[in-house]
């Protein structure tokens, strides 16, 4: 097919064929840097807690009269829980994983440092290795004798006397490699306050925080011996076989409430539920941009669809006469093909830096990653095959104008 | 469980909380410490079917509170008040439209009542007692002054400032750093506006730039296509203007009516927004000004993409469209 006809055609058409060329730019540099954020949020959702997800139940319950003791209240609670049917094992936590209320401490390697090396989020509660299922890598998991109650620890850190203050803790893979590059965290000491050193004497595989926001600090996680009581704010968690889950929440709720028909049920929910929680914002962004991307291709179709049948219109007497002397139905059909093809790379030509362009703009203001090569061929595809699929009505019903056109009103 | 609020008296007079019941404590029961709380009208119409519950009890923990007032329905939004941290939340921040507590109880009161069940964030020393809050070296007040003029503010800053001093010198305040800022100012240094809806907002007005282009590609199509009919207008004495305005009134209309379709549109989006669980999901409804500012913009931005059809329109030349005829 020859070209040059067609752009000098196309410069007889200035103003619309450089409405259609922007039209398209500007679709290309959208849906380009539209599918690289659905990418990053599908990639954000994906983050890996390092807890066995689709075994794990949440629990919280509030007490209406506050507990004369509320860790013999926990210990019985965890009792009750562990006897349940189905059970496998329980933990209690003051934070779940994903579970966006945290608690966060600043860590200092030397306790005379004035500013901090990072913050991490500190788990506290019993058995929480074996019932979240993360996998312990080095070193060995907290023991009962590691434990302290929190009031216990709160005094000794109100008169100074560091023996009633936790001395052990178990942090990630990523935490340790953070801190500690290349060499073997066990033994070393995190200072969460100048007082309070805790000596690192396991390391997990991998465990959340509850408010992974960003992902380079999401496994910024401790979990620190101390023993908090029943409260509103703890958790306890239930881990169970993926198809019991249903069944062991009705009757572990069931248990807590026979043991005090008192309570009220703050939370309950199974480590699906939690993760979708805490993804919905990314999920229903990403539906929103699929939901644009597809309406913004409609729009440009339409566009196309709309110009192309003008020019047709246009041109009918044209095609008659090119058709009269011998031209195929095919010849012309290619014509429009071709024409549009030629506009489309333009416009996709344009819209690759106009994409750049917008990325630039997006990494500077929302802390985004600069825009991968690989989604520019990406954009390019879907707007060639977009303006093919707009183009090809028009250009059949101009294959279709008889010879005879020529011969009329000439 | 419901969230509760420890305030003074004068809250609900400063913020113009509106009531449908009853009315605010007044400063005699703060100060006494009264049992006395205002009820939001979500948790009266869950409690109370939504009757006039003034006198009745509430039992909160360990206490019995007389409920005094029932508010009407109130929703600011952000919940200005409780607006804070959001500097750490990467932008997360649609929590910050969640509903006011359900009770509100005088500020002593409601220490008294939920005593060690408080929980310290932000301390710059050792924490006596956990769950107590009155004397933690913690932040736990969020301060509402109401300063009328820009003198008064200067005053307050000083009066701030030298109590800062005062403090330290008595070795509560680790350090005397104040600032005060005005309610905009909070809500700007909390990033209120959560990053996504600024995402979003960028991509509806590249939405609107690619319709634009969309729509004078089209409209000029369309006007163009009439060039004879044109020609015979301009030929039977129609003036350039007559011809362009008759172009402009058409893009006119189509906007009038894209800005209906529009409308519907939004309705459907927004009926998908109130079906996600997020906290400003009960917030996303039409009102009049927003429907008349989206249909204002609709027909300008048609009139704006008209302008130049139009004006190619209007310059047709009537000989030679008659002479095709």
């Amino acid at each position: 097919m020859d070209i040059l006809p067609i752009l000098s055609t196309l410069r007889r058409h200035k103003l619309t064929s450089w409405l259609l060329v922007l039209e398209i730019a500007l679709t290309c540099a959208i849906v380009c840097n539209a599918v690289f954020l659905i990418g990053q949020r599908l990639q954000r959702m994906d983050m890996p807690s390092g807890v066995a997800e689709h075994e794990l139940l949440q629990i919280q319950v509030a007490d209406v009269t506050t507990p004369s003791n509320p860790y013999a209240r926990l210990a019985e609670d965890v009792a009750v829980l562990r006897h349940v049917p189905g059970v496998l094992s329980v933990a209690s936590s003051n934070q779940v994983p994903f579970g966006n209320s945290s608690s966060n401490g600043n860590i200092r390697l030397d306790p005379a440092q004035p500013e901090r090396t990072l913050n991490a989020t500190t788990y506290f509660g019993e058995n929480l290795v074996p019932t979240l299922g993360t996998r312990l890598v080095s070193g060995r998991d907290l023991q009962s004798d590691d434990f302290v109650d929190v009031e216990t620890a709160m005094k000794g850190l109100g008169n100074g006397d560091s023996k009633s203050l936790p001395h052990v803790t178990l942090i990630t893979r990523t935490l340790a490699e953070r801190l500690w590059p290349g060499q073997n965290p066990l033994g070393r000491i995190i200072y969460l306050t100048p007082v309070v050193g805790l000596r690192v004497v396991g390391v997990v595989d991998s465990l959340v925080r509850p408010n992974a926001y960003d992902t380079a600090k999401a496994q910024y996680t401790m979990i620190v011996p101390l023993r908090m009581g029943a409260s509103k704010d703890q958790s306890y968690l239930i881990r169970t076989r993926p198809e019991d889950r249903a069944s062991v929440l009705a009757a572990a709720l069931a248990a807590l409430k026979k043991a005090d028909p008192q309570r009220v049920v703050t939370t309950q929910r199974s480590f699906d539920e939690v993760r979708r929680r805490f993804f919905q914002d990314d999920r229903a962004m990403a539906g929103m941009l699929v939901g644009v991307i597809a309406a913004l291709l409609i729009v440009t179709a339409l566009g196309i669809v709309g110009l192309a049948s003008f020019w047709v219109a246009q041109r009918r007497r044209t095609i008659g006469v090119r058709r009269a002397l011998g031209a195929t139905r095919g010849n012309i059909l290619h014509y429009f093909q071709t024409e549009n093809f030629v506009l489309a790379t333009f416009g996709i030509a344009l819209g690759m830096v106009l994409a750049y362009g917008i990325n630039l703009f997006l990494m500077s203001h929302y802390e985004l990653p600069r825009l991968p090569g690989a989604y520019f061929p990406v954009g390019a595809v879907l707007l060639w095959l977009i303006g093919q699929v707009a183009v090809l009505g028009p250009a059949l019903r101009a294959a279709a104008v008889p010879p005879v056109v020529a011969t009329r009103s000439v | 469980m419901v969230p509760m609020l420890a305030t003074t008296s004068e809250f609900f007079a400063m913020f113009k909380v509106p009531f449908q019941y009853g009315s605010a404590w007044t400063a005699a029961d703060g100060s006494s410490r009264a049992r006395v709380a205002v009820i939001s009208s979500d948790l009266n119409d869950k409690l109370f079917g939504g009757a006039n519950s003034v006198g009745k009890t509430l039992r909160l923990k360990d206490s019995d509170v007389r409920i005094v007032g029932v508010m009407k329905r109130w929703r600011p939004s952000p919940l200005f008040y409780d607006v804070r941290g959001g500097r750490f939340a990467e932008g997360q921040t649609s929590s910050f439209y969640v509903k006011p507590e359900g009770v509100f109880m005088p500020f002593f009161s409601g220490l008294e009542v939920n005593e060690g069940n408080f929980w310290q964030f932000t301390c710059w020393g050792k924490v006596a007692t956990p769950g107590h809050l009155q004397d933690a070296p913690c932040v736990w007040v969020g301060l509402w002054v109401q300063l009328d003029s820009a003198t008064k503010v200067a005053d307050y800053r000083t009066f701030i400032a030298n109590y800062a001093q005062q403090q330290k010198l008595l070795g509560r305040f680790a350090n005397t750093d104040t600032r005060m800022p005005s309610l905009m100012q909070w809500l700007v240094f909390n990033h209120v506006v959560p990053s996504d809806v600024k995402l979003q907002t960028w991509l509806a007005f590249a939405f609107l730039a690619i319709c634009l282009f969309n729509m004078i590609g089209l409209l000029l199509a369309k006007f163009l296509r009439r060039s004879s009919e044109i020609g015979v207008r301009r030929a039977l004495g129609a003036s350039r203007g007559a011809i362009f305005a008759q172009c402009l009134v058409e893009a006119g209309m189509v906007g009038v009516v894209g800005g209906i379709g529009g409308w519907l549109l939004t309705l459907l989006g927004l009926w998908l927004v109130r079906r996600q669980p997020v906290e400003y999901a009960d917030l996303a409804h039409l009102d009049i000004g927003m429907f008349g500012l989206t249909l204002a913009l609709a027909v300008a931005a048609s009139l704006a993409a008209g302008l130049l059809p139009a004006l190619r329109a209007s310059r047709v030349a009537p000989a030679l469209q008659l002479k095709t005829l």
